[in-house]
């Protein structure tokens, strides 16, 4: 077991307590006038304008992901880790393009999940449990690879443990940076990490700016660093500084396929509901891409890392690891901050996400329909625990040294939803029980193709990559299911059309996809369980 | 674009598609792989893969904010035309 680093546990606990106080005061934040509607805790009241989106949508994009598991992926295998990159790229003109119409629609009819717009839209409770399902499954493994983020950096500061401690102590750090995790999401809801991401941010720039200015002369300049990392990786006949041929199908599918897949989150779509008017979206996507670059840059760390020397088992410790050998302990305390609550500020909105999903259309769907607010808000707090219970699941199941598989995973399934909860943005031509039907092809699809997938270290679920039926290439598994699901959707329609099998009711009329805050109907504060 | 006006006017229009264009175009410049995967030229000692990318995080930025801003023009126009009713 590596010595504990004193000083950098100091100021690391010294950010973790600032940030847990904020979590609970944040409950007094633009104080609400009926906490206990699931409006107020999950949506933060709807009140959210342009930077608080930015900073919660940002929030929720980039995390662990982008400062742990992408690096590392650029440590390990080189260019194909930057894959990152184009993805971020890709997803505003996305957003730009379909979330303005689910806020108006949503604001209308007083929706506050994807499911319930599923639901709206087509008539059917299948489909909208189908999509809440998905939902909550593909959260978990990414709320997993935020627990992992954390770990690393556990790890690195000395207090996570060596591998023949006891397992209670070697994950007793992660399982307090845990339980204050739970405890202010259930107390606080969707203010707390709104609240808390503007400080989150703010140490990640801080850090960022230093490491890449910093780290480079230190180590010689980026040419020094590339010469260094493209010997290692033609010593090591693996990966290298640019993507081969046989690689650029995997590099473009997997950008497009997260692309797709990110904004279907729970979380993206709560970030979204919870801004002020459909402006606020578009405006967003003109000042998001600043978190793009930030990727970019964080992600060129894996390259610094090989340079500096760093020899690290587990890919996931190399950025910590480079951080502490190359900064003072205080400001090396710092950058271990900034990570550990830049994962717990996503783990927490993604829980309330998902927690929402569940009260929303399973508990007061399906088991009891004549909820009180007060009921939904208690089951969205309890269900939020039992998320991370699921994710801790994953940690503890799946191999921890290619976290950026947890996330690629969750993107395989969510990617199902896309059909139903895109394609009833644009138009109810889709049959609802085709939808259905694609989604389970492609849900089934997808994980088998996963399942298959195995590493030296692990058997099953080891990638997110396989060859894609008929064009023989490597892609993301996530983007050929889609691809599958559209397919089967599709001709499902077409057949269903033709015997004309019963198409539900929508509930929804075209200028519903339209309205702005301001127009008659668009409820700026609509209660939970009241009205609608 | 994805609005559907009521009949009156129309739904493509040339401000529509060069919007739909700016949106439209990082998505072929990025997945064309084979485009950018290459060394040379250096900038700063940054082989090209890597910057020609972060120079598209620029890009589609602008793109995004001029897409944005005809967007904005577009709707008030069509506000003006009918009288504040649609948008």
């Amino acid at each position: 077991m590596k010595d504990v680093n004193v000083v950098a546990l100091c100021v690391f606990v010294f950010f973790f307590l600032a940030v847990t106080v904020m979590g609970f005061l944040a409950a007094k934040w633009r104080k609400a006038e009926n906490e206990n509607s699931l409006d107020e805790w999950g949506l933060g009241g709807r009140s959210f304008g342009t930077w608080v989106t930015w900073f919660l949508l940002g929030g929720d994009l980039y995390t662990a992901y982008t400062f742990v598991a992408v690096p590392a992926a650029i440590y390990a295998a080189g260019a194909a880790g930057f894959f990152a990159v184009p993805y971020t790229i890709l997803v505003y003109p996305l957003i730009f393009t379909f979330l303005p119409r689910l806020w108006s629609v949503s604001h209308k009819h007083g929706y506050v999940t994807t499911s319930d717009f599923v639901r709206g839209r087509f008539g059917s409770k299948g489909l909208s449990l189908a999509v809440a399902v998905t939902g909550i499954l593909a959260t978990m493994p990414y709320i997993a690879l935020q627990l992992v983020g954390i770990q690393a950096v556990l790890d690195v500061m000395g207090v996570g443990g060596g591998e023949d401690t006891h397992w209670f102590i070697k994950d007793l750090p992660l399982l307090i940076a845990f339980g204050v995790l739970a405890a202010y999401t259930y107390s606080s809801g969707l203010r707390a990490p709104a609240l808390i991401a503007f400080v989150k941010d703010t140490l990640i720039y801080i850090v960022i700016a230093v490491a890449i200015i910093y780290i480079p002369i230190k180590l010689g300049g980026f040419g020094e660093i590339f010469a260094s990392a493209d010997e290692k990786f033609t010593t090591a006949k693996a990966g290298g500084l640019v993507p081969g041929e046989a690689g650029q199908w995997t590099y473009a599918t997997l950008a497009l396929g997260s692309a797709l897949a990110l904004f279907m989150y729970p979380h993206s779509i709560t970030a979204t509901l919870s801004s002020k008017s459909r402006e606020v979206i578009r405006r967003n996507t003109t000042i998001l891409p600043l978190y793009s670059l930030m990727l970019g840059l964080l992600a060129l760390l894996g390259f610094m890392a090989i340079a500096a020397g760093i020899k690290v088992q587990n890919g996931q410790l190399a950025i910590p690891q480079l951080f502490e050998d190359m900064f003072p302990a205080w400001f090396a305390g710092v950058a271990f901050a900034a990570i550990g609550i830049g994962a717990l500020v996503p783990a927490a909105i993604m829980s309330i996400a998902a927690a929402n999903l569940f009260t929303r259309n399973i508990y007061k769907d399906f088991i009891k329909p004549e909820a009180t607010p007060e009921q939904e808000t208690k089951v969205s707090k309890l269900v939020s625990l039992l998320v991370k219970v699921g994710a801790l699941a994953f940690v503890l199941t799946m191999d921890k040294t290619v976290a950026i598989n947890f996330q690629l995973l969750g993107g395989i399934w969510i990617l199902q939803t896309f059909p139903a909860l895109v394609g009833g943005l644009f138009t109810r031509w889709f049959h609802r029980w085709a939808l259905l039907a694609g989604w389970a092809v492609g849900m089934l699809y997808g994980t088998i193709a996963a399942y298959n997938v195995s590493t030296p270290k692990q058997k099953h679920f080891g990638g997110s990559s396989a060859e894609i039926p008929g064009i023989g290439e490597i892609g993301y598994i996530g983007l050929t299911a889609f691809v599958l699901n559209v397919v089967v959707t599709v001709v499902l329609t077409f057949v269903l059309k033709a015997v004309k099998a019963p198409e539900g009711v929508d509930e929804t009329s075209p200028s519903d996809y339209t309205a702005d805050a301001g127009d008659t109907g668009v409820r700026p504060l609509p209660k939970v369980g009241v009205g609608h | 674009m994805s609005e559907t006006g009521t009949g009156k006017q129309p739904v493509v229009t040339p401000v529509r598609v060069v919007i739909a264009l700016c949106l439209f175009a990082p998505f072929v410049a990025m997945l064309w792989v084979g485009s950018y995967a290459k060394v040379d030229p250096l900038l700063a000692g940054i082989p090209f893969f890597y910057w020609y990318q972060m120079l598209w995080v620029l890009l589609s930025t602008a793109l995004t904010v001029v897409a944005y801003k005809l967007w904005q023009r577009d709707q008030r126009a069509r506000r003006g035309r009918e009288g504040g009713e649609e948008r």
